[in-house]
């Protein structure tokens, strides 16, 4: 008796030893991870000159410029009409990806002809192909069939992914079954109403996972938008590269200052969808 | 009903295929031609046969030098990114307290485009590498082979690491319950029951990690842009230059991109071999 409480006990202290050295590894690892952001952070307040010599030194009276870089960022370099060019072609493309490519996979996954088996694997080809296997060449369909701007380059991002969404959306409709929709057929419904009405909704989760990954790819993407809209439109991450290839010798002020600006609507995304962005990540990981 | 839906078919397929034959149909069989041309522009493209592959093959074209710095990338990256991300994962899923706090930290970086990533780390192990030898990354290529070691298991560490946690929790607990009772030590049951259980996830994730390890672009222009001297250029960059920065060469860059192709069909083929051995065998 005497004995077990003794082996309880050591136990017990095992385990929380054990546990300290658990937190104290997370944590750890978490001031690792979190630290280049910081850097970044800090050295956003300083002076230019004093980034790349003295990075690691908090800002003081002589390296600290306030805001400056912040509004160099936005006057100079015209990183606000960046974030809008990003904003909008992320939200377009991953809006078409979604409507088009859950339409065409339901129609494939419901007539299953010789027809949708040779598409579905034309689409699926593309998961694997890398870029610059077309890049040159895309580059040149988009400039004859005039979607080189930031309208057209959502079409571009609609093609290049067809692949993967058709993959995943076919997957789970394959599990969906057909009642509901015969149903609502017999009552008189058009295939294309009855697809919104009736089975759209319940693709919700995989619509959910599949915006997300998307919507990830879109955002931080940056050959294709460097060459095809490059010169007149640039995005996020090609406002951030031009600043390097752009000018010369680079500005690290600037470049601080433009990738906390880039960061904020990563990391508010991050927290405001942080349960489905890691669901998606699982799910889309799984199943390519 | 198949009727029905029939008449729709044309209305449902053609947005969706008309965008994919533009963005890549159209432009692989296009790419796939003049692989075996020579050209400036498109008019000007004239047959030479496989002379393009064989410059490919030869050492002045660069390509074995690229893909030789691409595999040494990717065997350390993948095994380094796979076993911190277990790691992490054993630690993460015991049950802890706070734990999903450190998930969203670990998960972060994974966000974050390849080129701010490449200018944050830039800014970093060029302060410390300044620091400690008196150079920047540009310096010398083992300062930027293992720059883009570290940048990567900095991207990627949370991304495997959260696919591992959904292995590990998706053992049924019982099976641990069990393991406990007979007096397994965790070292036991990591060795018998964990590792065995997430094979699978252990094989998605190695190859997550080996495609995105040859695909790398982003990341390798921004922080090292192949300095010094090309010796830091994987594969994706060192064709994008040899396109773009060399006059003359835009036929050999594209069979660099076939070959390139080739070379990821080939993992991607061996992953579904592997993946497909083992449903056969759960069946």
């Amino acid at each position: 008796m005497k004995n077990d409480v003794r082996v309880s006990q050591s136990i017990q202290k095992n385990t929380r030893v054990s546990h300290f050295f658990s937190y104290l590894l997370m944590s750890v690892l978490a001031v690792l991870f979190l630290f280049p952001i910081f850097l970044v952070v800090m050295n956003s307040f300083k002076n230019k000159l004093y980034i790349s010599t003295t990075p690691f030194l908090w800002p003081d009276s002589e390296s600290f410029v306030g805001l400056q870089n912040y509004m160099d960022g936005l006057t100079k370099i015209h990183f606000l009409s960046s974030l809008g060019y990003s904003l909008f072609i992320t939200v377009v493309s991953v809006a078409l990806i979604i409507i088009f490519c859950s339409m065409t996979s339901w129609m494939i996954s419901r007539v299953p002809c010789g027809l949708s088996k040779f598409l579905y694997g034309l689409f699926l080809i593309s998961m694997v192909v890398p870029f610059q296997m077309v890049m040159y060449t895309m580059t040149k369909v988009a400039n004859v069939t005039k979607l080189d701007n930031f309208v057209g380059i959502c079409v571009l991002y609609l093609g290049f992914g067809a692949g993967m969404a058709v993959f995943m959306f076919s997957g789970f409709i394959n599990g969906v079954p057909v009642d509901l929709e015969e149903a609502a057929l017999i009552d008189g419904c058009n295939p294309l109403n009855m697809f919104f009405q009736v089975v759209f909704p319940i693709m919700k989760p995989i619509v959910i996972t599949v915006a997300i990954l998307n919507a990830m790819w879109v955002w931080n993407d940056f050959l294709l938008p460097y060459l095809v809209i490059g010169t007149k439109y640039k995005t996020v991450p090609v406002a951030v590269q031009y600043l390097k290839s752009g000018y010369g010798s680079v500005d690290y002020g600037h470049m601080m200052a433009v990738i906390v600006f880039a960061l904020i609507p990563i990391v508010v995304f991050y927290f405001a969808c942080q349960k489905y962005i890691i669901e998606g990540v699982i799910a889309g990981a799984v199943k390519g | 009903m198949r009727k029905s839906y029939k008449k729709y078919y044309a209305l449902f397929v053609i947005p969706t295929l008309a965008a994919y034959a533009i963005a890549f149909v159209i432009p692989f069989v296009m790419g796939l031609g003049l692989s075996f041309c020579k050209f400036k522009t498109l008019k000007h493209a004239h047959f030479v046969g496989l002379s393009n592959y064989i410059y490919v093959f030869t050492q002045n074209s660069g390509f074995l030098g690229a893909l030789w710095f691409t595999v040494k990338i990717a065997v350390v990256g993948v095994v380094t990114t796979n076993l911190i991300a277990f790691g992490l994962a054993l630690l993460l899923s015991r049950g802890l307290k706070g734990t999903n706090f450190f998930r969203t930290i670990f998960f972060m970086p994974n966000l974050i485009g390849g080129i701010v990533l490449g200018y944050i780390w830039q800014l970093l192990l060029n302060g410390i590498l300044i620091k400690l030898t008196g150079n920047d990354l540009t310096y010398s290529a083992t300062y930027g082979y293992w720059g883009i070691i570290l940048l990567y298991n900095w991207q990627k560490i949370g991304y495997l690491m959260i696919i591992y946690i959904a292995g590990i929790q998706s053992i049924s607990s019982e099976l641990m319950e069990a393991a406990k009772i007979d007096g397994a030590t965790y070292r036991q049951t990591l060795h018998s029951i964990i590792i065995p259980l997430v094979s699978p996830s252990i094989t998605i994730c190695t190859f997550l990690a080996l495609t995105d390890c040859f695909k790398m672009y982003d990341q390798n222009l921004a922080l090292t842009g192949g300095a010094p001297a090309n010796k830091t250029m994987m594969l994706a960059l060192h064709i994008y230059n040899t396109y773009y920065n060399r006059k003359g060469f835009s036929g050999i860059g594209q069979a660099e991109g076939v070959v390139f192709t080739i070379l990821v069909l080939v993992i991607a083929g061996i992953q579904l071999k592997i993946s497909r051995s083992r449903e056969a065998k759960e069946v």
